[in-house]
């Protein structure tokens, strides 16, 4: 006859009791606030030694870039690496999240990662959300069973190709992938079929821009070359940047202290204690 | 007692009937056309399919005509306005013809008459559900532009509608130059119809080009492009990730 509920494990999913309320408040005339999108230009493509990722970095909010300069290329295990387009808030906490879980698998297994365990997990988190987790990824990884390349749907569906490219700038980048990709691409030539694809995004794509990232994964070697091109740079005007007026004058190097105002007084050393 | 205040029944009629004349969808379309500028004047593709929604229900419909002696014009959306331009179009050069004074009209002025069309159609609600590009030589002066429904019209050294403004643009954005030989440029225009064909799911392998120069227009036979579908990873696609596709 205990008044307190019994204690019920949380379900899993998403949980929907705020809709209605936030029915409610739209009608009222709220606007919901918007979203950090990375409207994104993201491929991958996988080469005679393994699998290269790329990405541009321009993180949209809106009709404005809110950060120049961001990473969209993830850390998921020393072998494998993850390119995220969509809501940038989901993208980081599904990857960060995934790449912990690979590393506590790891250190019971004993094993290196593989790239379908990383998929696996993500797929499962991303279907039971039923794509109100907005994150599309180009998952790519060398393991011991050879170079992998897959996307993920905000859904929950994969794809596993020799290339592939996700967010807004897709269709700029996919078209270079099909007029040019073959097979058994040495490194040189896969590095300089990935700029091209981001930088078609780039320069065709209004929500892809600035930098291109690329991340080279080979057997038992990565390397990422973050900002490999930088095709828009800040340009000045004149060379040296920004010359003060030769007007300013040096009056005086010598540093005066200030007289103390203010008196700091310990009350009994309580002061901080809790 | 209840009764009811009758409706104007002219009104009523009039509306529906003002309603139902005005495009509100189109049903019968053509996708993509890409043109390109070359040394000797214009060259222009597109396949020769028309959808019913997602049936592809035509695959003879030629989207490309000869306009007078110095324009040739493509046109993807609706296919029944795109007749009902052509019509436009007859009557135009009927008109320019009989004053047989030994001028005709150029692509600058049919893409002009063009664009007042569209752009005048859009004002009324009205439009005609296309997206077209114009092309010509006269005096040796090259011209290529496009018109959309709602009127936008510009001029470019490249055009592309529909997909191919995705698809087809970044390619002749960093492939089209100045001055390319015949040869060249239909490989760039195959380049970016094969991509159409890969990746747009309204399109058929089986296209048209189209030649402008100063001597007149000549367009081809159709035919079909040579896709490659042999990747090792579509052979067995799930090698590496059982459960998958």
């Amino acid at each position: 006859m205990s008044q307190s509920a019994v204690d019920v494990p949380p379900k899993g999913g998403f949980s929907f009791d705020m809709c209605k309320r936030n029915d409610m408040l739209i009608q009222k005339g709220l606007k919901a606030p918007s979203f950090l999108k990375t409207g994104t230009t993201i491929v991958g493509l996988i080469f005679q030694d393994g699998v290269i990722l790329g990405a541009d970095t321009r993180a949209t909010e809106g009709p404005i870039v809110a950060d120049k300069n961001c990473e969209k290329i993830h850390y998921m295990a020393p072998n494998i690496y993850c390119c995220g387009a969509g809501t940038a808030a989901d993208t980081e906490a599904v990857t960060d999240m995934v790449s912990s879980q690979l590393r506590l698998h790891r250190y019971q297994t004993g094993r290196d990662s593989r790239v379908i365990t990383a998929l696996t997990l993500l797929k499962k988190h991303l279907f039971s959300y039923q794509g109100h987790v907005s994150a599309a990824l180009v998952l790519g990884g060398v393991d011991i069973t050879g170079p992998h390349l897959h996307t993920i749907y905000p859904h929950g569906s994969t794809d596993t190709l020799p290339f592939a490219t996700m967010g807004s700038g897709s269709l700029a980048a996919m078209s270079v992938f099909e007029a040019k990709y073959k097979e058994g691409l040495t490194r040189d030539e896969g590095i300089k079929l990935v700029a091209e694809a981001i930088c078609s995004g780039i320069f065709n794509d209004l929500g892809s821009g600035s930098n291109v990232d690329i991340c080279v994964i080979t057997k038992g070697n990565k390397e990422y070359l973050r900002n490999y091109m930088e095709p828009n740079p800040r340009t000045y005007v004149s060379s040296k940047g920004y010359s003060f007026t030769k007007k300013t004058e040096v009056l005086l190097t010598k540093i005066t202290p200030l007289m103390e105002r203010v008196e700091i007084t310990e009350v009994g050393g309580e002061a901080m204690e809790e | 007692m209840t009764f009811t205040i009758p409706i104007e029944n002219g009104n009523e009629v009039k509306n529906a009937e003002a309603d139902s004349q005005r495009t509100l969808y189109p049903y019968v379309t053509g996708t993509s056309v890409v043109a390109i500028k070359y040394k000797d004047g214009i060259l222009m593709a597109s396949d020769m399919g028309g959808s019913y929604g997602s049936t592809l229900r035509y695959k003879n419909i030629e989207r490309m005509k000869a306009i007078g002696k110095h324009s040739l014009l493509g046109a993807s959306g609706e296919i029944s306005d795109l007749q009902e331009i052509l019509r436009y179009l007859d009557e135009l050069i009927l008109n320019d013809n009989m004053w047989d004074d030994g001028n005709s009209l150029g692509p600058k002025e049919v893409h002009n008459y063009l664009t007042r069309v569209m752009y005048n159609r859009r004002n009324k609600f009205n439009p005609l559900w296309n997206t077209l590009v114009l092309g010509g030589v006269k005096n040796g002066e090259k011209y290529l532009g496009m018109v959309s429904m709602i009127g936008v019209s510009f001029e470019d050294n490249h055009v592309a509608t529909g997909f191919g403004n995705h698809l087809a643009r970044p390619i002749l954005r960093d492939e089209w130059r100045e001055d390319l030989s015949f040869e060249d440029g239909v490989k760039l225009l195959e380049k970016c119809m094969r991509v159409l064909l890969y990746r747009d799911r309204s399109a058929i392998n089986k296209l048209q080009i189209a030649k402008m120069t100063e001597e007149g227009v000549t367009v081809s036979e159709p035919y079909s492009l040579k896709t490659f579908w042999e990747f090792s990873a579509f052979t067995n696609p799930t090698v590496g990730a059982e459960g998958s596709w």
